[in-house]
């Protein structure tokens, strides 16, 4: 069996992919996303890639991957994740279409285009809000809205200082959740761990700086995290999972490029293990099997909105 | 593929100190300890730091 494994930079979790394929014994080569050259008007180029059984995804540009997935995919390569799971999940709002669409329970979220439109419904929602760019994650970008006055600068200065993505306005209800929200990890068919991410900051990624602890995985916690991932198209995935002290569980957000080393420990689970069992079970058995779908297709094809994403 | 992996010293772009690495790869990210600088290996052979980029706008999980 022979492994792609497409990045950018080697971080603490490229690493810890390379020593679990090594542990292995699979043969692996790594495809450098910054020396990449697809000459997509030659199939036979792009077929050479066929030598891989699977090429696992480990782009930190959501348009890198999710373009080099998608010419894979077209050639009939298998990867981990698919171009229709970095489409979907890549963007927030492709995301919380795909949710509703499959009646996965999610904050209350609207889109509007104009700087007029999406004051009207910041204001049909009620204050405070939650405003945040489509693509990005990391928490970079999100405006907490207070108020009017805010509300009408932030929507000016996004309209004004930002690219036209900027002007793709998504409005999320502020969830009043504890000083916490659950991070939990996905793999095919099972919810194999989850950590709570604590901070006194209403954004609680670990990369601003939110603590991490361990989040047992609750019958209900998996069943919500299982439709989710069904209705982006399986795989492997992390889902920002919000606690309504009303509504329960909610999906805020699922990522497709997940980064896990602050959650190994905390959980005691070896996710770059469970990641690889799951790549291997792609390249044996497909992904409609990887993911223990009876009916061998995900519920939802979206329409890719993501074109100038990067200007 | 076996992993290549070196171990030697390289100067920190950022505050020019010399900096010692253990078993690393092309393309890892690291950083000083002298200064906190952000640093990525461009190079195992000889053993070469640059600064690693600012976030792009489609950068994350």
């Amino acid at each position: 069996m022979k492994f792609g494994l497409l990045h950018s930079r080697v971080r603490v979790e490229e690493k810890l992919l390379f020593e679990a394929f090594e542990r292995r014994g699979i043969d692996f080569d790594l495809i450098d996303d910054q020396k990449l050259i697809f000459d997509i008007s030659d199939l036979s180029h792009v077929a050479d890639y066929a030598k891989y059984d699977v090429v696992v995804e480990r782009c930190i540009n959501h348009g890198r991957a999710l373009y080099s997935l998608r010419i894979l995919n077209d050639q009939g390569i298998s990867t981990v994740n698919t171009a229709q799971v970095a489409d979907t999940c890549g963007n927030k709002l492709q995301t919380t279409s795909a949710l509703a669409t499959a009646g996965v329970p999610q904050p209350r979220t609207l889109v509007a285009f104009t700087p007029e439109s999406a004051l009207e419904a910041i204001e049909q929602l009620g204050y405070p809000v939650v405003l945040k760019p489509a693509v990005g994650s990391w928490g970079r970008l999100l405006s907490k809205v207070n108020d009017r006055d805010a509300a009408e600068a932030i929507l000016e200065h996004k309209d004004t200082l930002g690219s036209y993505h900027h002007s793709i306005f998504y409005i999320q209800e502020y969830v009043r959740k504890p000083l916490r929200d659950i991070r939990a990890f996905v793999v095919g068919d099972e919810t194999i761990c989850a950590i709570y991410r604590g901070s006194e900051h209403w954004i609680t990624n670990t990369a601003r700086g939110g603590k991490s602890s361990n989040c047992p995985v609750t019958p209900e916690l998996n069943d919500i995290c299982l439709r989710a991932t069904r209705a982006v198209g399986g795989g492997v995935v992390a889902i920002d999972v919000f606690e309504d002290p009303d509504r329960g569980l909610l999906i805020n957000e699922v990522n497709y490029t997940m980064e896990f080393r602050n959650s190994i420990a905390p959980t005691g689970v070896n996710i770059p293990d469970r990641m690889v069992d799951f790549a291997i079970k792609v390249a044996r058995d497909g992904w409609a099997a990887a993911n223990g779908w009876q009916n061998g297709s995900p519920l939802h094809q979206p329409v890719s909105l993501t074109a100038g994403v990067s200007a | 593929m076996a992993l290549k992996k070196v171990t030697g010293t390289a100067e920190c772009p950022e505050c020019f100190a010399e900096i010692e690495l253990k078993d690393v790869m092309q393309n890892e990210i690291t950083q000083c300890p002298d200064c906190g600088a952000d640093l990525e290996v461009v190079s195992i052979e000889p053993l070469e730091l640059a600064l690693a980029p600012e976030e792009e706008e489609d950068w994350g999980e």
